[in-house]
C-alpha cells in the first residue's frame, strides 16, 4: 500500500507529461504568444479618421451612401450597384473569378470589411481612399457603365433631400445633358467635353459627394468575430479548445516557418502592402502589372487625397506624400488580402486564378517563378500534413455561426 | 552507372549552388544574426559624421505611419545644421525594401532633423540606411532595427 502511494505522484507526473506531450508538443514561448494575441479582432485599433472626407462619420452620410449602395439606377442599364458585387451576405464579394458588372471585369472583387484601414484601395491600390475608390467601378465602362451627369441626375430625381441635408445644395442640373463624364463611351465624352468648365466642376463635386457617401456606409462595415478571436479571448487560450490542436498547429506554421504572418499580420491579418508573390497571369486578359501602374494611377487621380474635391488638410495625406516609388519589385505587386473570412470565399489571387485554399498553400510552398517582375517567395517545402493544418487553421477563421 | 561530371556542368552548377547557399543562409530565414549592431548613434562609414536616430513615439507599432528624429554632428562633435539626408532600407532576410519613401520635412534646429514617413509593414530586421551629403561630405550609414 505504502508502496502504491510512493508510485501515485510518479504516475501522476506521467500522466501530466503525457497530456501536455499529446497536446502541445511545443509550449508557446511569450514572444510567440503575443504574435498570436497581435491577430486577434481585439486588437483592432479604432477606426483611422479619413480626413479627406468631412462626412466620414456622420450617420446621415451613412444612410444616403447605404442608399446608394444598393440602388441600381446607378449603371447604365439600371441592373448593376455597388451590391451587385459586393453582396452583404457574400462577404460583401461575389464569389466569381472576374466580377460581372454591365460587363466582364479583369479582377476579383474584394471583400469590404476592414478597408476603412486600409491606405490604398484596389489590388493596384490605385485609389487612396474608400470615396474615390468607389467612384473608379461607377465610371467602369464593364462595371456601372454609367457616367458624371447621369449619376448627378439619380441624385436629383431620387436621392434629393437626403443629399442636400449631408452636402448641401444640388447644383442646377436641368441644363445639362443627360449623358456626359470623361468615359469611355465616345458620346458621353463628346458631351463632357461640350460642357463649360464651371458645370463640370459642379457635377464633379456631386460625384465626389456620392463616394463620400458611400464611403460613410463603408467604413460601419466590420469584420465580425472568429472562432479564432473567441479562441484567444477563452480561458483554454493557448491550449486546445475552440481551436483544435490540428488548427493550432496550422497556426504555429503560420507564424513560424510558413511566414505567412510576414504579410498577413495584425488583427485584419494583412499588411496593406503590395507584393509580387508569383500569381500566374490569366491567358486573354490584358497584362497586369499590379502596383506599378496603380502607383502612377494614384498620383494623377484628381480625386485623390491632395487633388481638388479632398478634404484633407495636405499635410494630413501621409500615405500619399510619403507613398514608395513604383519600383522593379512592385511589378506585378497586388495588395495582401485580408483572411478573414478567407475559407468560404473562393477562388483567390486578384483574378480568381486559384480555385481552392489547399491549392493556394500550395502556390506558396512551390514558390513558382512569377510571370512578370520577382516574386517574393521562397520554397517552403510544406509536407501535405502541415498544408493540412494551415488549412484547418485558415478554416478558423471565419465568422462565427 | 557512371556519372558525368563534367567541367562545364560543375561551373553551370555555382550559381546554383550560391543561390541555394544564399537562401539557406539567411535570405529567407527568420534567424536574426547574433552579432547586429543595434545601436542607434553611431559614426557613419568614413566616419565623417556621427548619426542619432530614435522614433520620436519609442513605441513604433507595425504598418502605422511614424516619425523619427535624426541627430547630426561632425566629426568634432559639433551639430550639423544643414545637410541632405536620403532614407531608405529594408529587410534583407526577405529582399524587399520599405514600404514607404520617408523624408526629411522639418530642421529642428541643433543638429537635428525630422524624418516622416517611416512604416514598418513587417516584424523583423529591418534596416534604415542613410546617405548624408553635408558640409564635411557625402557619408553614409545603415542602422539596423528589429521590430
Amino acid at each position: 500500500m505504502r508502496r502504491t502511494l510512493h508510485a501515485l505522484p510518479v504516475v501522476a507526473v506521467g500522466a501530466i507529461v503525457l497530456a501536455i506531450g499529446a497536446t502541445d508538443p511545443v509550449a508557446w514561448n511569450e514572444e510567440e504568444l503575443a504574435v498570436v494575441r497581435s491577430l486577434s479582432l481585439d486588437e483592432l485599433p479604432p477606426l483611422p479618421a479619413d480626413p479627406s472626407n468631412r462626412v466620414a462619420d456622420d450617420p446621415r452620410a451613412v444612410r444616403l451612401g447605404k442608399a446608394f449602395f444598393f440602388d441600381t439606377r446607378f449603371s447604365s442599364n439600371g441592373q448593376v450597384a455597388c451590391a451587385t458585387c459586393h453582396q452583404p451576405d457574400r462577404q460583401f464579394q461575389d464569389d466569381r473569378a472576374l466580377s460581372l458588372g454591365v460587363g466582364r471585369t479583369n479582377r476579383r472583387a474584394m471583400p469590404i470589411a476592414g478597408m476603412a484601414y486600409s491606405p490604398f484601395l484596389f489590388w493596384d491600390g490605385r485609389k487612396d481612399s474608400l470615396w474615390a475608390q468607389a467612384l473608379g467601378p461607377l465610371e467602369s465602362a464593364v462595371e456601372h457603365g454609367g457616367d458624371r451627369t447621369q449619376y448627378a441626375h439619380v441624385v436629383s430625381a431620387h436621392h434629393a433631400e437626403a443629399y442636400t441635408e449631408v452636402f448641401g445644395p444640388l447644383p442646377r442640373l436641368d441644363t445639362l445633358p443627360p449623358h456626359a463624364g470623361p468615359v469611355s463611351d465616345p458620346i458621353a465624352a463628346a458631351a463632357w467635353g461640350s460642357m463649360d468648365g464651371a458645370d463640370q466642376l459642379a457635377v464633379n463635386d456631386v460625384f465626389a459627394n456620392i463616394g463620400k457617401a458611400i464611403a460613410a456606409y463603408e467604413r460601419t462595415i466590420l469584420p465580425p468575430e472568429t472562432r479564432f478571436d473567441a479562441w484567444i479571448a477563452s480561458a483554454a487560450f493557448p491550449k486546445p479548445g475552440l481551436l483544435t490542436e490540428d488548427e493550432i498547429a496550422g497556426l504555429r506554421l503560420f507564424i513560424g516557418e510558413a511566414g505567412c504572418i510576414n504579410c498577413h499580420n495584425g488583427p485584419l491579418l494583412t499588411d496593406n502592402h503590395f507584393h509580387n508573390t508569383g500569381v500566374p497571369a490569366v491567358a486573354g486578359l490584358p497584362d497586369d502589372r499590379g502596383r506599378v501602374a496603380g502607383s502612377a494611377q494614384v498620383l494623377d487621380d484628381p480625386f485623390n487625397c491632395l487633388g481638388p474635391y479632398s478634404d484633407a488638410n495636405p499635410v494630413d495625406c501621409t500615405e500619399l506624400r510619403f507613398m514608395a516609388p513604383a519600383g522593379e519589385e512592385m511589378l506585378r505587386a497586388f495588395k495582401t488580402p485580408s483572411l478573414r473570412g478567407v475559407a468560404s470565399r473562393s477562388p483567390y489571387m486578384h483574378a480568381g486564378q486559384i480555385e481552392t485554399l489547399d491549392q493556394v498553400i500550395v502556390h506558396y510552398s512551390a514558390a513558382q517563378r512569377a510571370p512578370e517582375g520577382l516574386s517574393e517567395l521562397r520554397p517552403l517545402n510544406l509536407d501535405e500534413t502541415q498544408r493540412r493544418y494551415l488549412g484547418a487553421f485558415l478554416a478558423s477563421l471565419d465568422p462565427i455561426q | 552507372m557512371q556519372t558525368h561530371l563534367t567541367r562545364r556542368g560543375l561551373l553551370l552548377g555555382i550559381p546554383f549552388a550560391l543561390s541555394a547557399s544564399a537562401l539557406s543562409a539567411g535570405l529567407f530565414s527568420q534567424t536574426i544574426p547574433d552579432d547586429l549592431d543595434l545601436a542607434l548613434r553611431r559614426s557613419t562609414d568614413a566616419s565623417l559624421y556621427t548619426v542619432e536616430i530614435a522614433p520620436v513615439d519609442p513605441s513604433v507599432r507595425l504598418g502605422k505611419m511614424h516619425a523619427w528624429t535624426l541627430g547630426l554632428t561632425d566629426k568634432r562633435g559639433r551639430p550639423v545644421e544643414s545637410a541632405r539626408i536620403a532614407i531608405s532600407g529594408g529587410m534583407p532576410q526577405h529582399g524587399h525594401g520599405l514600404p514607404t519613401a520617408p523624408a526629411v520635412t522639418q530642421t529642428l534646429g541643433e543638429g537635428r532633423f525630422l524624418i516622416e514617413g517611416m512604416k514598418f509593414n513587417m516584424r523583423g530586421w529591418w534596416e534604415i540606411d542613410l546617405t548624408i551629403d553635408g558640409p564635411s561630405g557625402t557619408d553614409a550609414i545603415t542602422f539596423n532595427f528589429i521590430l
